[in-house]
């Protein structure tokens, strides 16, 4: 049962429920399957942070096709008529890690919240943290992430508000303040994920993607979301969602997400 | 002459996912019936050992509520059983006019007087105080919940999908298996005061270890849910379906209902499916329902295939064409990632191999077929994430769960049953172990 909804941001919205299961399984990095109603479809979201206290998850999406929109006229009191998690593996730092960069870019941010949460709160490491959004309106948990990060740099493509540049000028400018990072953790649309992968690898620097792709199950059972990694073929759903970005092929995961495209189109008309 | 129960026209039935089979009436199943000489023969071949002649001769003599309490003493699914058991290798094969081709049609009967009194006996059940979950809902966990239930035990089933039934319910089609029929079943049960826990995984959403805390014995019934892949280019590429999620967008999903369910299928003009099993046969006349033409590629004969002979006859019927003694070699996609054509290399006979099937080999002559639609249905291996965290359990090479003769595992409060032990298997001998895994941790925990 969902207990508190907020509007975050244009078309974005955070969902709290009521998930007793969640709660005391989670680990910063997996997600959760949900379908808004019995006909609905089975869609894959980041678990963005969870309240232990009172068994409480929180969802973060943007509107972006027909079950999300569904999702966002849920009100407080309503159910979710599936919710199936905690799904995947947890995030899992390379030994030694002690300086981490932590890049989210549009409702990408949702997802990097709970490693920034991770890595600065429990695991007591430097977290900096580089957000981009296209303007000042589409930022999210700025003020959340501001508290916990230990250091914070907004972007805007239209300099709305931060700096002025993309994500990968985010980069170069927290190296050239803080000097090198043990390793990136980057969470974006798969276009933003590819520049900063390609990005990092000229720069020698680790990087982590969390991936997002068509689900179905959810559970290792149908396949749906596999996909060609260090010529070998993974479940993101099982095998993921975090891997090592420079073993993605980020230009097939762009033609798979796009495969239904059309048939949003026809559900929202 | 062996009668068989008429069915849907092969070109109005391409258009529908209502049941192919209309079953027997009245008239056809007492015939049938009467048949039989009621020797018992058959029995032999059941994994459930259900007592064949005996529901029979109660058709004889229209009692058919005293037949189908016959044999729900032994099958808790006879509905489903009725439908999709390989009766052909089965009690059938053994009947006495098997030899002229004219067996008793005992699937049809079964069907025919578990569809006519639907409603079931009410079980008195003697509480005994003791708890078992059962993980999975598919035909093992299904079997197991009735076994155990009905021995008194507090029983929770636990399911990773939001509709419980497993294969039944993501895997048969509607019109081999309508979910009106599973309904009823999981309603049986439910009424008995089985517990579902849907959107359960375990493993993920409770770990083994806390339900070893929960209740006093384990079943684990969690099927081959792992899709078999070819390993060729291509494969990863739009529209190309491993046979489960093509099944489950359509079986579970209603895909082919769009927009009224929300989860999208791109309609195929034509499709090719690879394989010839059971899953291969459903997939090509799925496929063939959303009106594309089909193409099922199988690298031997047609003989060889394990799918069963009404599956195929059923699929050649409704106009599937069988490309056999052609494997694939690669899976062409176009500029967007889509398919456009599978490249398939014939392939020639060598000999017999030590199951009787034929041996092949590749010809290194290749040809391309256009399709914008690739399906492949190769087989399954279990789900691994029970591994996870597995408390004791010892699994093969192959995901499979190490068991002894009792179906106990290494861990002496879980049992296993299903595909989870056998590797995929069919649903009657996933219930056959339910049973003998649920007789053994009937007398292990009650003692």
């Amino acid at each position: 049962m969902i207990v508190k909804k907020d509007k975050i941001a244009d078309n974005t919205y955070s969902i709290w429920f009521y998930h007793p299961e969640i709660c005391n399984h989670f680990m910063a990095g997996q997600f959760l399957i949900l379908m808004v109603t019995e006909n609905g479809e089975r869609i894959p979201l980041t678990i963005a942070d969870i309240d232990k206290n009172n068994s409480l998850v929180r969802i973060i999406f943007q509107v972006v096709g027909y079950t999300t929109k569904l999702l966002s006229e849920l009100n407080v009191n309503d159910s979710i008529y599936s919710v199936l998690g905690p799904l995947g593996n947890a995030l899992k730092l390379p030994e030694n890690t002690k300086k981490v960069l932590l890049v989210g870019g549009g409702v990408g941010v949702a997802p990097l919240y709970p490693k920034i949460k991770e890595i600065s709160i429990h695991l007591k490491l430097t977290a900096d943290v580089v957000i981009g959004a296209r303007n000042i309106n589409l930022f999210i948990l700025t003020d959340e992430i501001e508290k916990i990060a230990n250091k914070l740099y907004l972007f805007t493509d239209d300099g709305s508000s931060g700096h002025k540049g993309l994500v990968t000028d985010g980069i170069k400018k927290a190296i050239e303040d803080n000097g090198n990072y043990d390793i990136c953790i980057a969470i974006g649309p798969l276009i933003m994920m590819k520049v900063v992968v390609e990005l990092n690898k000229s720069l020698n620097l680790p990087t982590y993607v969390s991936l997002n792709p068509i689900m179905l199950d959810g559970t290792g059972m149908c396949g749906g979301c596999r996909f060609l990694y260090d010529n070998e073929v993974k479940f993101v759903c099982v095998d993921g969602p975090i891997f090592d970005g420079f073993k993605v092929n980020f230009d097939d995961l762009m033609k798979k997400n796009a495969q239904y495209k059309e048939y949003e189109c026809k559900l929202n008309s | 002459m062996r009668l068989e129960p008429k069915m849907q026209d092969p070109l109005s039935r391409i258009r529908n996912f209502e049941e192919v089979s209309l079953g027997f009436t009245e008239e056809e199943a007492i015939l049938e019936a009467k048949r039989c000489r009621l020797c018992g023969i058959c029995v032999k071949g059941c994994p459930v050992n259900i007592d064949i002649p005996g529901f029979i001769k109660e058709i004889q003599e229209k009692n058919f509520r005293e037949s189908i309490d016959i044999i729900r003493k032994y099958s808790v699914l006879p509905a489903v059983c009725g439908r999709v058991c390989p009766v052909e290798n089965q009690c059938e094969s053994q009947c006495i006019y098997n030899k002229k081709g004219e067996a008793i049609n005992i699937g049809a009967l079964e069907r025919y007087v578990a569809d006519l009194i639907s409603e079931k006996p009410e079980i008195s059940i003697d509480e005994n105080g003791k708890s078992v979950g059962i993980v999975g809902s598919g035909p093992a966990g299904l079997t197991a919940a009735f076994e155990l239930r009905k021995a008194g035990f507090t029983v929770t089933v636990y399911e990773a999908l939001h509709k419980p039934g497993g294969v039944l319910r993501y895997g048969i089609p509607n019109f081999r298996l309508p979910d009106s029929i599973v309904d009823k079943e999981i309603n049986y049960l439910l009424s008995m005061g089985v517990n579902f826990k849907l959107n359960f995984l375990v493993g993920k959403t409770i770990f083994l270890k806390e339900l070893l805390n929960l209740h006093d014995g384990l079943l684990l019934a969690t099927g081959a849910g792992l899709p078999g892949q070819l390993n060729i280019p291509g494969e990863n590429g739009g529209q190309v379906f491993l046979a489960n999620e093509f099944l489950t967008r359509m079986n579970l999903m209603h895909a082919y209902e769009f927009p009224k369910y929300h989860t999208p299928i791109r309609i195929p003009k034509k499709a090719v499916v690879i394989g010839g099993g059971n899953v291969a046969m459903d997939c090509a006349r799925v496929a063939r329902r959303l009106g594309a033409e089909v193409i099922l590629a199988y690298r031997r004969e047609e003989k060889d295939m394990p799918a069963r002979r009404d599956e195929r006859i059923h699929a050649k019927e409704e106009g599937v064409q069988f490309f056999t003694l052609t494997n694939p070699s690669e899976i062409i996609l176009d500029e967007k990632g889509l398919v456009k054509g599978i490249k398939l290399e014939k392939m020639k006979i060598i000999g017999i191999d030590e199951k009787g099937r034929n041996k092949i080999e590749g010809t290194a002559q290749y040809f391309d077929v256009d399709c914008d639609m690739v399906i492949v249905a190769i087989g399954q291996r279990p789900n691994k994430i029970i591994q996870e965290n597995s408390e004791g359990l010892v699994f093969d090479d192959h995901g499979l769960i190490k068991v002894d003769e009792n179906l106990r595992s290494s861990n002496p409060k879980i049992w296993a049953a299903g595909d989870i032990v056998t590797g995929a298997a069919t649903v009657i001998l996933a219930m056959g172990e339910a049973k003998k895994a649920s007789a053994n941790m009937i007398k292990s925990l009650l003692n």
